[in-house]
């Protein structure tokens, strides 16, 4: 058998150093001038030397939709395959090659409607992969019709009296399937992106990062109150381990669990203080369901909680790809490799002569 | 009184009762006796696709047939000598494959109101007494009560008394055709070795059943079937499910890979998945996957990384897959389809037979996407297949499909297996690391003579590159919708299919001329009931010949110069026609089609009525 299982199952790093240029291809971007995915680009080619895997072990493998171009860009190992199957895709890589670093490049047409199968089944095995969602509430690629996480009412060209479709929730839905790893991060803070993407990077088992990526052509503004710098303070937390959940231009709010049910507060007017407030923990599952749920839609007009932004839940648990090699290797060692005659010729024969 | 013992040339039976009643483990068992006896034997299971229909009625009933005998045994037999009948809706469900003077053995405890009303027979019409089979023999033995009675004092429960009484027939049928009874033994001392009490009253049960015969003036004659002239050697009984397994894992033993499987549950391909499952320290890792286009997509996963990437499924399941099949098409990895066929469209009938996928196996793929195609003949070749299948995956960097189907995968067969020695090494390459020193960059779409891209896999520094389902620029790989390089590149991938034709074998005739008046033509399963139908009429004094197609796409190169030494084709097909076509559209030959789709193989009698009649019409035509 070729002996390929070296590693510790987030690539090879021995005697690596490169810096971001050494990670573009020599193939020209050709997404719309303006479009957030360069930015996305730009920081996963900034982030690849400091994870530190050699170049011949990483692959990045995408779906179909204007993000799936992405592994084009990147000097690594990649496959652009078919619409929504990249989960499964990089699965069977990743049982096979443990030892490689997976990166799985989709958007919220890609994951959450034709491959929502796939998604929910990569996120509950937890293999060891790492995955970015580039949410643009859109269907870019295919010219502007609505996509999963489209806010109801919207109105594009498939819906022009405006969508009646129930928008995604893709952490709570992360959540739901018991992603060992949730966070969110946005185009538009290219620095904590990076931050972001060396979490998901250096996290074992699935890493889900869903990214709010502007589309310019066909939904520009989408996210604007959560990435504009002036409505960012008051529409957007970010979220630290171990922190308070604080937010305001001026820090000036929080929020607070009263039981289970969180509240934002005023820390100005004398009834609340820092020490009031919720400290995140990334490992708290009921809290970062509670987190996943501060998604009111900003046209509902009755916006509450600020959007998280950060990694809502971090947890170890067992990796699908790491089970079934240990399965293997503990089948062989119990057994031996198999002899392909004694196989073969079965448990009765008898000879003919 | 001594029974008399009288010598057959070759018997079929066909045990069959309701869905719990054990047929299948009979019959099974009987098979392997058989084959330890050595006999030939063909063997035809057949059961309802609902896991428990209604106990005692018509749906519910399960069957197994098996053919054996002294001399070449290449189907399960058209019809039966003998009948096992469990109940009445066994009877009523089978009867019609029963041949005139045939034995029936009854077991009259399934004969009573509530069984005749559940058979729809009605209680007053009890089929054993109404004297509706004088045309048979029938041996009424009330196996339910002399079970109890058998195991009266075994202390066990009623269920567990009422399980075992499939073992007393078993005893009996071994009695009659003078059957050593040892290596049922064993298997139940197996099976049972955590229950030792139903271990003893299975073989007690057994014995009794063999000794009832013995006693009993019921039975005048005992048969004896003397072991078959076949080749020298050593022999297995193997499925043809099981046989593809043992292909697969050989094929990567020869090319020293591992092998994938990734694989959704569907009858009647799930039982590959449980055998390869178990192998997990051949180097096998299987993956039941969430869906039939995840199993193809972790397959490809896995082509990329460097392993043999196999998925399997039925025909349903394989429309599922056809994007992503597609997508190894332009990604020109090696990927393994296997497709147990079944009969119909959508569900269809999923556990009848059927080999109606053909043409989607073709052309089952958007745009022009050629795979190769490989079929085995009998269960024993699901080896040979399924090895070929992987070497030529491996070695031309394609799609194959191998197309099995339900009569052979669950059928059985004796069979010479092969050594490891005598299999053929499968020579492959990986595209070595690069240190940037190189006179050119390198071109994951470059070919060699054979129109075949290297195997460039993740974790080899300097190779680094991308594909995917976009049309590539020859050698680049870089995307391209150029219009004359989408021309090239189509041209490519069909022209390296059909270099393939240079790496298998040439067709050979199987029986009959090399050139004549009459070839039938075979692919797949159809291949025992045709050889037997073309040998008889061969004997009867007809200039006809057998040729049947393993490789199917691409053809062997020598096929359009072989049928073009025949006046008529004829081809023979459990579909409505699809061989016929491809032959027809590739040889501009007026070939004729005999075709069937219920579900069932051919029987060898109406074969040789469809193949006299064609015959005779073309000749009347000519005058």
């Amino acid at each position: 058998m070729i002996d390929r299982h070296t590693g510790n199952g987030n690539g090879n790093s021995e005697g690596v150093s490169y810096t971001g240029k050494d990670f573009s291809s020599d193939q020209d971007v050709r997404w719309c001038p303006g479009c957030g995915d360069y930015t996305i680009l730009k920081q996963v080619q900034t982030a690849m030397p400091e994870i530190g895997v050699r170049k011949e072990d990483i692959v990045f493998i995408s779906g179909i939709g204007c993000a799936a171009r992405f592994p084009y860009y990147m000097d690594t190992f990649g496959m652009h395959s078919i619409h929504g199957r990249a989960p499964a895709i990089a699965t069977g890589l990743k049982i096979t090659r443990p030892e490689l670093s997976v990166w799985v490049i989709s958007g919220d047409g890609d994951s959450l409607s034709i491959g929502g199968n796939h998604f929910l089944h990569l996120l509950r095995r937890n293999v060891n992969v790492n995955f970015l969602l580039f949410n643009n509430q859109i269907y870019g690629l295919t010219k502007g019709q609505y996509s999963p996480t489209s806010p109801e009412g919207s109105v594009f060209k498939s819906t022009p009296f405006g969508s009646i479709d129930h928008p995604v929730n893709p952490l709570a839905l992360s959540l739901g399937a018991d992603a060992s790893f949730v966070a969110r991060a946005m185009d538009r803070d290219p620095r904590h992106l990076k931050e972001m993407l060396l979490r998901a990077g250096n996290h074992r088992g699935t890493s889900m990062l869903e990214i709010y990526q502007n589309c310019i052509v066909f939904n520009d503004g989408a996210f604007e109150l959560f990435t504009d710098k002036k409505s960012r303070p008051n529409e957007a937390i970010y979220l630290e381990h171990g922190k308070p959940l604080i937010f305001g231009s001026s820090d000036e709010k929080g929020v607070r669990l009263d039981g289970h049910k969180p509240e934002v507060v005023s820390l100005e007017d004398g009834n609340y203080s820092k020490d009031d407030l919720w400290i995140h923990d990334e490992q708290d599952r009921t809290k970062a369901h509670l987190l996943s749920r501060f998604f009111d839609q900003p046209q509902d007009g009755n916006q509450n909680f600020p959007r998280p932004f950060g990694v809502l839940y971090a947890v170890n648990r067992n990796c699908y790809d790491e089970g079934v090699n240990a399965q293997v290797e503990d089948v062989v060692s119990r057994k031996g490799i198999g002899d392909l005659d004694e196989l073969i010729r079965g448990s009765e024969t008898w000879v003919v002569e | 009184m001594k029974a008399t013992d009288l010598i057959r040339d070759e018997v079929t039976i066909r045990f069959a009762g309701d869905s719990g009643d054990g047929m299948q483990l009979t019959g099974s068992l009987f098979t392997n006796t058989t084959a330890l006896e050595g006999n030939d034997l063909r063997t035809l299971p057949e059961f309802p696709a609902e896991i428990r229909a209604p106990v005692g009625t018509v749906p519910g009933v399960s069957s197994f047939q098996l053919h054996f005998g002294s001399r070449e045994i290449m189907t399960p037999g058209d019809a039966c000598d003998v009948l096992v009948v469990m109940n009445s809706a066994a009877l009523k469900a089978n009867l019609s494959m029963l041949k005139k003077g045939g034995a029936i053995i009854a077991n009259t405890a399934g004969f009573d109101k509530k069984n005749l009303n559940l058979a729809k027979y009605g209680e007053e019409n009890n089929p054993l007494e109404d004297g509706s089979l004088k045309e048979y023999r029938v041996l009424e033995v009330d196996i339910t009560k002399l079970t109890k009675e058998s195991l009266s004092d075994s202390g066990l429960s009623y269920k567990d008394i009422e399980r075992s009484k499939n073992m007393f027939v078993l005893g009996l049928l071994y009695w009659m055709y003078n059957r050593p009874l040892e290596s049922t033994i064993r298997f139940l001392e197996q099976k049972f070795a955590k229950k030792p009490d139903i271990a003893k009253a299975n073989i007690k049960v057994l014995k009794d059943g063999y000794h009832y015969g013995e006693t009993t003036e019921l039975f005048g004659e005992t048969y004896r079937v003397k072991s078959a002239d076949i080749g020298k050697g050593e022999y297995r009984n193997v499925t043809g499910n099981e046989a593809t397994v043992l292909g697969l894992v050989a094929a990567t033993r020869q090319a020293n890979l591992p092998l994938f499987y990734g694989s959704y549950p569907i009858t009647p391909a799930s039982d590959i998945l449980h055998e390869l499952s178990a192998l997990k320290n051949f180097g096998v890792y299987t993956f039941q996957a969430e869906d039939e286009i995840a199993a193809v997509s972790s397959a490809i996963g896995a082509a990329f990384g460097g392993s043999l990437g196999v998925t399997s499924s039925s025909g349903p399941g394989i429309a599922l897959k056809g994007e992503a099949i597609g997508l190894a098409v332009m990604l020109e990895l090696p990927l393994v389809i296997l497709n147990v066929q079944r009969a119909g469209p959508s569900t269809g009938m999923p556990t009848k037979t059927e080999q109606a996928d053909l043409l989607q196996a073709m052309y089952g793929r958007n745009g022009e996407s050629p795979a190769a195609i490989v079929a085995p003949s009998t269960p024993a070749d699901c080896f040979d297949a399924a090895f070929e299948a992987c070497r030529i995956a491996l070695q031309h960097m394609v799609p194959v499909y191998f197309l099995s189907d339900g009569y052979l995968g669950n059928g059985s067969e004796p069979w010479q297996f092969p050594k490891q020695d005598d299999l053929r090494k499968i020579e492959i390459s990986f595209e070595p690391a690069r240190n940037g020193e190189e006179s050119e960059p390198f071109m994951p779409y470059k070919r060699d003579n054979n129109f075949v891209r290297s195997w460039a896999i993740p974790g080899t520094a300097g190779i680094e590159h991308r594909v995917g389902g976009l049309e590539k620029q020859e050698n680049t790989g870089d995307v391209s919708y150029d219009p004359d390089n989408h021309q090239k590149m189509t041209d490519m991938r069909q022209a390296k299919v059909d270099k393939i034709a240079e790496f298998i074998p040439d067709q050979t005739i199987d029986s009959g001329k090399e050139t004549g008046d009459v070839l039938v033509l075979g692919w797949g399963s159809t291949y025992g009931s045709i050889r037997t139908a073309v040998r008889e009429l061969i004997d009867e004094g007809m200039d006809v010949s057998h040729a049947h197609i393993k490789y199917l796409n691409p053809f062997p190169k020598n096929l359009g110069e072989l049928i073009s030494g025949f006046n008529t084709v004829i081809v023979p097909e459990i579909n409505s026609g699809q061989l016929v076509r491809l032959i027809r559209d590739r040889f501009m030959v007026p070939a004729k089609g005999v075709n069937k789709v219920k579900g069932r193989p051919f029987f060898v009698d109406e074969l040789k009525e469809e193949i006299r009649e064609i015959i005779s019409s073309m000749e009347s035509e000519q005058l």
